[in-house]
């Protein structure tokens, strides 16, 4: 902008007319320039203002309790009890839950990544008689809510006598069918000549699967991950019912338990909602542009 | 197929029993990889949807012996229980609210961002980031900011508006819900629609530039009629998820005060999981899954009339 505004002052020593227009040209520049930096700077008012409940989140963990509703409201806290986070960890205990998180959210993941790469390859390469019937079928079922079927679920979960174990949580919630339908899309973007001289020397579909299909999937696999590990990391209604005990509950669980006691530590609540919300925050951050591109396809889709 | 070709011609007989018996051989192959998958769809999904429908026509109640009741519990439902209609339309209120206030906030900051000539990306994050944390945790972050000297109250005294007790008042709590679920849930639509945006092709809104369209006649007449079918994706599936709106009703007011914010969701877990009434919890479900259905239905119904797809 500058370079070409500077071009024009130089042209325009030429003749009187145009001198006043490359002025001219030069005020609105400068006033486009202005009204940009005031474009920014509001939105990112409102980004400010927007990013509040995760400082009021954290503003509120690092204070004594006595602080926390107090009156008149402090912003910042007296004396900043950075400690907080290692009480709320191994007190409440945060840290448990945390573990307990992880190893759901995990599982699932895993559980759902090979089967979902197991069944999408057979929908994408394999013929069987009702094939393209069983995938609308899979599809169809992405309708159904969730919550309808914990009710049945939690049923079939105490019958198997899995009320207040992991697998009680983990199975009944590891094979979606989104997965599969995910995968088969894009295993159906690999060349077909890739596995074809593999299956030439007599490979198997399984080490064909695993050696060839899977390495070149990674993008898909990292998706299908990120979202089933955020997703099971974020559920609330499914542990709350399976899991009982309060030794067992996950994070978000975890985080309800301590709510209705008599005189609530807010400030180490606080400090649990701060680690539960942390993988996300990070996530959401370092994979940006994977998640922008996941949900631009999605955006390219609804044209179709 | 193949008894035709194998009667018209001897020679080829036998290519075609060996291409069969590869067939044979490529299904036990996809039967043996779609085994796990199946086993879990059948026992966790497909088993589930039945026992829900079957139950809902039982008055199960965890312990002792199913009995069928027919249309008992519906019947119930829309007659004699008096928390269900309260329940139905808190839920269509809280949709109909935070579906139009969605989809409204998320295309304003969708083009706001698309506007920007730096730091695209950081405001798409920054709107993103709730999205990505639990519902719970924002929820029980957002009681604090209502609770009774909370910092709600103190931003209300410091312009002396006097506002009862947010979460506890009959009208209020339904509200700090709708914007609990706001702030949660708009970052989506607006990466959702931000990239729709990013994808009308340059050339088109420089043309309309440069035949004097304003940047309100660009957007209504070029902008929005392109990214539509990515509006009407977005809407539908907003409608969607709000119908079963359930975490933060449950951290914040737990459906009251009353039955103010009891919704479906609320009420399956209420009734399934409080009072142990699986049949009449499950007719619920059915309701919602009816429900959800037939606001989809009208959504494609309506479409036509809006949504501008380029062949």
């Amino acid at each position: 902008m500058t370079t070409s505004s500077k071009l024009a002052t130089s042209k325009s020593s030429l003749s009187k007319s145009s001198l006043s227009k490359s002025t001219r040209s030069k005020s609105m520049a400068r006033r486009t320039l202005a009204l940009d930096i005031l474009n920014h700077a509001a939105l990112g008012l409102v980004a400010l203002l927007f990013l509040f409940p995760f400082f009021w989140m954290v503003s509120n963990a690092v204070r004594s309790n006595a602080e926390v509703l107090a009156i008149p409201v402090r912003i910042l806290p007296s004396v900043f009890e950075w400690d907080n986070f290692a009480k709320a960890w191994t007190q409440l205990p945060f840290g448990r839950f945390f573990l307990n998180s992880m190893i759901v959210s995990v599982s699932v993941t895993a559980i759902t990544v090979v089967v979902s790469c197991l069944s999408g390859y057979a929908f994408a390469r394999l013929k069987f008689p009702g094939r393209d019937a069983l995938l609308m079928g899979y599809i169809a079922t992405l309708m159904v809510p969730a919550i309808m079927l914990i009710i049945p679920l939690f049923l079939i979960v105490n019958s198997l006598g899995m009320v207040n174990t992991f697998q009680g949580v983990i199975l009944p919630v590891a094979f979606g069918t989104f997965g599969a339908f995910l995968m088969r899309q894009f295993f159906l973007s690999i060349p077909m000549e890739l596995e074809e001289a593999a299956r030439i020397d007599g490979a198997s579909r399984l080490r064909i699967l695993v050696s060839i299909i899977v390495p070149l999937s990674m993008p898909a696999i990292g998706l299908l991950s990120l979202f089933t590990f955020i997703g099971q990391w974020n559920n609330f209604l499914w542990p709350l019912i399976v899991m009982t005990g309060s030794d067992n509950a996950t994070l978000p669980v975890g985080l309800t338990l301590f709510q209705t006691q008599q005189g609530t530590a807010w400030n180490y609540i606080m400090a649990g909602a701060t680690l539960s919300m942390l993988p996300g925050i990070i996530l959401a951050i370092i994979l940006q542009k994977l998640i922008y591109n996941s949900i631009a396809l999605n955006a390219g889709m609804g044209g179709r | 197929m193949t008894i035709a070709q194998e009667s018209a011609t001897t020679p080829s007989r036998s290519a075609a029993r060996r291409r069969n018996r590869l067939d044979i051989k490529e299904g036990r192959t996809a039967f043996f990889f779609l085994l796990p998958s199946l086993i879990g769809v059948i026992l966790f999904l497909v088993v589930p949807i039945l026992a829900s429908l079957v139950l809902s026509f039982t008055n199960w109640k965890l312990l002792g012996k199913p009995e069928f009741v027919g249309f008992a519990n519906y019947v119930r439902l829309f007659s004699t229980d008096p928390q269900f209609w309260a329940v139905l339309r808190n839920t269509l209120f809280f949709t109909a609210e935070y579906l139009v206030l969605n989809i409204i906030i998320s295309l304003g900051l969708a083009v706001w961002i698309s506007s920007l000539k730096v730091g695209q990306r950081w405001f798409r994050v920054i709107f993103f980031l709730p999205t990505f944390t639990p519902g719970i945790a924002v929820a029980i972050v957002w009681m604090l900011i209502f609770a009774p000297g909370g910092f709600f109250d103190f931003l209300m005294s410091a312009i002396s508006v006097q506002v009862p007790s947010v979460l506890t008042d009959q009208t209020l709590a339904m509200q700090a819900v709708v914007v609990v679920s706001l702030w949660a849930g708009v970052g989506y639509n607006t990466v959702l629609f931000n990239a729709a945006l990013d994808m009308v092709p340059a050339n088109y809104l420089e043309a309309a530039r440069i035949d004097g369209a304003s940047a309100w006649d660009r957007f209504w007449k070029i902008r929005l009629p392109l990214i539509s079918p990515t509006l009407f994706f977005g809407t539908v599936m907003t409608a969607i998820t709000s119908l079963q709106v359930f975490d933060q009703i449950y951290v914040m007011t737990r459906g009251g005060p009353g039955s103010a914010t009891a919704t479906l969701g609320y009420a399956i877990y209420q009734k399934g999981f409080q009072n142990f009434q699986m049949g009449y919890a499950s007719s619920i479900a059915w309701v919602m899954f009816a429900l959800i259905m037939a606001l989809t239905a009208l959504q494609f119904w309506l479409q036509r009339k809006w949504v501008h797809y380029d062949n």
